[in-house]
């Protein structure tokens, strides 16, 4: 189980404080398929980043399977990173603009030095990789801005799934992308599902693709105190 | 002869690049008249973008354009600088994909907004007299908007500001590049009637989307793009009735609300377009003819083109 508990964190701009959440607490268990909605500026994305190990809020935990979150960003234990990734909504910020696309697919293992060591093997598990997100060997051999939007964002899923994550966050997978690159993502993340148990948090702002596809859906607003919506509010409306 | 306020006609444009030239558009033919919508849609790298960008010249220099454009009578692409400038800032108008990276984030919104309704040939009173009146109309007040920075709104209001900002110069063309990309269902909604006000102001509206759900409601008429070439053009109603090509119809019915199915394969490089149907590889009804040669666009119903052979015959 990945378990936020009353997670609160606070941005500071200026003088301004804006509680980006509150005391929200949200549970994902293995092998599940769980939708997250809620209006733009309403916390889903910070929520995401912290139960992803990336941010550390002012108060509540995040426990992942049992194992409670002390350290964020890179002094999180990597073990601990490895069993939950997350998908960002615009690929091309998520990946390094100097590396090939098949590198990036690969990168997360190097950066934890379980790369196999042998070319041919290396070469198989990229080709294994390539496979299952849909995307052909000679896109892996070219820079991000030489792939399409959607091409590149199949390569950050491939990239998320090859550390074998136990969960995975997606902060609007394909908002920017045609429905049927939506579609077949998805089905790439729901074939994962079926080979091992995959948990899978599904942040979106369509409600409709939220019904479909995940078995439960949640509303941020519904998950902490009556006054979060309110408080989360731009600055002046 | 009544001739239509916009009118591309066999419009092509590839760019010169390291690995060949890229064919971001091919022969695409569309008009548009004053009060009417033209909806372009189509995946990420299918030429939407660069059709928007043709009407507005706003192309780079490695660009091999054929063809012609025709806005209210006059040749955009044979326009002198000065009046291309003259052009876009009284006739047209450019609705961009992100309000974030089009306005300026080290200035205030006022300046700025000023300066841009000045260069439309408003005089300063005036200009703030009709920001404040467009502004008002989608729920901002102008002095208060004036003293802030653009990162200091909500993407909804930036939205609702380039949307107002559309209309300063009383423009006869809008186009609109990905509106809604990135926006909440809420603001999609708002979104979606400032749009269709713009067009009931009198105003030729053209958005460019990958939104299949706001392209429904905007209603008008629909040009499909599929690997630089429009595969269908119609009315929008009879498109999400039955589309007519079978890019159209894969694309349905990858909607989570319908079969939310993918299409297999992805969509050829623009490097390397077949001289054959591009979409021949990815069809399921895909016969003899679509590898062989190039279709054209052939009537399929009430007034729908389609560019598959399957309309061939009739």
């Amino acid at each position: 189980m990945l378990s936020a508990e009353h997670v609160t964190k606070t941005f500071r701009a200026g003088s301004a404080v804006v509680v980006a959440v509150r005391r929200v607490s949200l549970g994902l268990a293995p092998g599940a398929r769980l939708g997250l909605v809620g209006p733009s500026g309403s916390g889903k994305s910070t929520l995401a980043q912290a139960m992803a190990t990336l941010l550390a809020p002012d108060s509540g935990s995040v426990t992942i399977d049992g194992d409670r979150v002390v350290a964020w960003g890179v002094r999180c234990p990597r073990e601990l990173r490895h069993r939950v990734q997350l998908i960002w909504q615009s690929p091309r910020m998520a990946v390094d603009p100097r590396l090939r696309v098949g590198d990036a697919i690969l990168e997360p293992l190097a950066a934890s030095r379980m790369l196999p060591s042998g070319a041919d093997e290396r070469t198989a598990l990229l080709a294994s990789w390539a496979k299952r997100v849909g995307l052909t060997e000679d896109l892996l051999e070219r820079f991000p801005h030489e792939v399409s939007e959607g091409q590149l964002q199949r390569a950050c899923l491939a990239r998320a799934l090859v550390v074998c994550p136990r969960y995975l966050i997606c902060d609007e997978l394909a908002s920017m992308l045609d429905v049927s690159t939506q579609a077949a993502l998805l089905e790439s993340i729901a074939a994962e599902q079926d080979e091992r148990e995959l948990g899978v948090l599904l942040i979106t702002h369509d409600r409709i693709l939220a019904a479909h596809w995940c078995e439960e859906t949640v509303e941020i607003g519904d998950l902490s105190g009556a006054d979060k919506v309110a408080e989360s509010k731009p600055v002046f409306s | 002869m009544t001739s239509a306020l916009l009118e591309v006609d066999e419009l092509s444009v590839g760019f010169r690049t390291r690995r060949g030239v890229v064919q971001a558009l091919s022969d695409a033919s569309v008009d548009l008249e004053q009060g009417k919508i033209l909806l372009v849609v189509g995946e990420s790298g299918s030429g939407k973008t660069v059709l928007a960008h043709s009407l507005l010249r706003l192309l780079p220099r490695n660009v091999n354009m054929t063809g012609s454009i025709r806005l209210a009578g006059e040749d955009v692409l044979s326009l002198e600088p000065r009046e291309l400038q003259r052009m876009r800032c009284r006739r047209m108008a450019l609705i961009p994909q992100s309000p974030t990276s089009s306005l300026n984030p080290v200035r205030r919104l006022g300046g700025q907004l000023v300066e841009a309704a000045q260069a439309r040939g408003l005089g300063e009173e005036e200009a703030r007299r009709r920001l404040r009146e467009l502004l008002g109309e989608v729920g901002l007040e102008f002095d208060q908007v004036a003293r802030r920075y653009i990162h200091q709104l909500s993407g909804g209001m930036q939205q609702r500001i380039v949307n107002a900002m559309a209309l300063v110069g009383q423009p006869d063309i809008v186009i609109a590049d990905e509106p809604t990309s990135g926006l909440d269902s809420d603001l999609v909604d708002t979104t979606a009637e400032q749009l269709r006000a713009i067009s009931a102001r009198g105003a030729a509206l053209l958005v460019i989307t990958h939104d299949l759900r706001l392209a429904e409601r905007l209603g008008g008429r629909l040009a499909l793009l599929y690997a630089s070439r429009i595969v269908e053009h119609g009315p929008t109603a009879e498109f999400f009735k039955k589309p007519s090509h079978p890019y159209g119809r894969g694309l349905l019915s990858a909607l989570p609300e319908r079969e939310g199915n993918s299409i297999p394969g992805l969509s050829p490089e623009l490097t390397a377009l077949p001289d054959h149907c591009a979409y021949a590889p990815r069809c399921p009804r895909c016969f003899e003819p679509c590898t062989q040669e190039l279709p054209s666009l052939y009537p399929a119903r009430d007034g729908v083109l389609a560019r598959c052979f399957l309309h061939a015959e009739r």
